[in-house]
């Protein structure tokens, strides 16, 4: 079992102490049957900004982005503990609704995922199962807003009802963020969203993170160092299941604390 | 240089390539210092004409970091130490490529002085000259072993190069006042020392950027005394 004492090791925990924290999480653990996948993470994340998770693969850093919508609920043999705490309340308690939080927790996977229906039901679909219009007109005011924020109105208004799967790669992105901003949810999730874009699909998605941290909570997991660098405020490095280095980005990608931080981001041998 | 290689050698090779053109570029200012304050008082002609051509190898020597830094900023967007050894060796190929400058002025003004009389300020400008090299030495040896404590001790020693700076200017001023017919080939003499004072000024600034490379801390103007115990705890 891993380690669970609440000491953190000799990385600062950076975050602790400054207001305006969104999610804290303290002592997470997840374990799939056996093997232990990630061991006493503790970390505050703030509101309104972006939080780049980096580290190699299988270092748990997308293990632990699960953690904060109950998606490891879903995996067979997972087990999480640890207390995460969202605006006061410990979303691991057993009396919390995946669901209620999942309406508050939107998430954009690797791969753009619409549904294989049109433009605006992809849109209106979580709006109406969780009842937040109360008529046509509502529906249709949330999906144009919801689409204006994604950066994607002026691309697909004139074809709302053109199948989600027809657009472009970079346009079916900016769709299924689109989908997950239709909810309101406070905070959302970004697991690798731009690894299967080009650069210049990729820049827009930057450019709409940059825009959507000034209402949200962004938590992104990325491969890319530069986007990393380029999208975030702030920047934790994971290797082998624990939290490395959390910081301020301009520090991790200037003058990173830890030796072992140092060595992945300049691509150095361990 | 400290630290495992890169996963990439051809990186770790450009890298190292980079240190060793402003180590070059660091020993040629240091004889270049040494050889033209050599030959204000030997009056060497010869010594003095070497110094000025040695400065056409410096300018192309800092073209080439510039070059290779500009290339490696672009394509391989250099990280955290990586990046300010990039960045810091723009900034150091700039400073002794000014040390250059200033030692092949102080040749070209050892021709004009036309004076074998007063010896002793002579001896005075070659051991300034002497001091200001070996102020550059150890910035440049601070630089190869990427040691911030020795970076600071270089710092320290601009004190000294600044008291013997005054001390010249004085008897320089007395020397010219005794003989006003002498006095414009005389006043070489003024910005021989001045120009040795200018390249004290510019190791001290190497010596910074060499801090900054190893710990990617900044020693400002307000604050020069960041202590050796700091700098441990940084490296750390």
């Amino acid at each position: 079992m891993a380690d669970t004492s609440p000491s953190h090791g000799s990385f600062s925990p950076a975050g602790f102490g400054i207001g305006g924290a969104k999610i804290e999480c303290r002592g997470i653990n997840v374990r799939y049957h056996d093997k232990v996948a990630i061991q006493d993470i503790s970390i505050k994340i703030q509101d309104k900004s972006v939080t780049a998770l980096i580290g190699p693969s299988g270092c748990g850093k997308s293990t632990f982005l699960r953690c904060l919508n109950r998606m490891n609920d879903t995996i067979e043999g997972a087990v999480v503990d640890g207390e995460i705490i969202m605006d006061g309340e410990n979303i691991n308690s057993p009396d919390l609704d995946p669901v209620t939080l999942r309406s508050k927790v939107g998430m954009v996977f690797q791969k753009p995922n619409p549904f294989p229906k049109s433009v605006y039901d992809n849109i209106a679909y979580g709006p109406r199962i969780h009842g937040l219009a109360g008529s046509k007109a509502e529906l249709d005011q949330i999906v144009e807003v919801s689409l204006q924020k994604a950066g994607l109105w002026d691309e697909v208004k004139d074809r709302l009802s053109a199948i989600g799967t027809s657009l472009s790669g970079g346009q079916q992105q900016r769709l299924c963020i689109a989908r997950a901003i239709a909810i309101s949810p406070e905070i959302i999730l970004m697991d690798e969203p731009c690894s299967a874009l080009d650069p210049i699909a990729t820049a827009r998605i930057e450019e709409l993170i940059d825009d959507l941290r000034l209402r949200y909570c962004i938590i992104i997991v990325t491969h890319s160092m530069q986007q990393a660098a380029r999208v975030s405020q702030r920047t934790a490095f994971f290797n082998m299941g624990e939290l490395v280095e959390f910081g301020d980005t301009e520090m991790i990608f200037t003058n990173p604390a830890q030796q072992r931080t140092q060595d992945y981001i300049t691509g150095r041998f361990g | 240089m400290a630290g495992p290689q890169h996963i990439v050698s051809a990186y770790s090779e450009e890298l190292e390539s980079l240190s060793a053109d402003i180590l070059r570029m660091g020993g040629l200012a240091e004889a270049m210092i040494r050889d033209a304050s050599r030959a204000v008082v030997t009056r060497d002609a010869n010594l003095a004409e070497l110094v000025i051509e040695r400065d056409h190898e410096m300018d192309q020597l800092e073209e080439e970091v510039e070059r290779q830094a500009v290339r490696m900023l672009a394509l391989r967007q250099p990280m955290a130490g990586d990046l300010r050894n990039v960045i810091g060796a723009i900034k150091l190929a700039g400073g002794i490529e000014r040390i250059g400058d200033l030692a092949k002025n102080i040749a070209r003004r050892s021709l004009a002085v036309v004076d074998e009389d007063n010896r002793e300020a002579l001896k005075g400008i070659e051991r300034m000259g002497q001091a200001v090299s070996r102020m550059l030495q150890v910035a440049l040896d601070a630089y190869a072993r990427r040691d911030p404590v020795t970076a600071i001790g270089v710092l320290k020693q601009d004190d000294d190069i600044d008291s013997r700076y005054n001390a010249l200017l004085r008897s320089m001023l007395v020397y010219m006042a005794e003989a006003p017919e002498q006095m414009s080939a005389r006043s070489n003499f003024l910005f021989i020392v001045k120009n040795l004072e200018r390249i004290g000024d510019h190791c001290t600034n190497i010596a910074k950027v060499v801090h900054f490379i190893a710990t990617g801390e900044q020693i400002g103007e307000t604050n020069p005394s960041v202590t050796a115990s700091n700098t441990k705890e940084a490296l750390s």
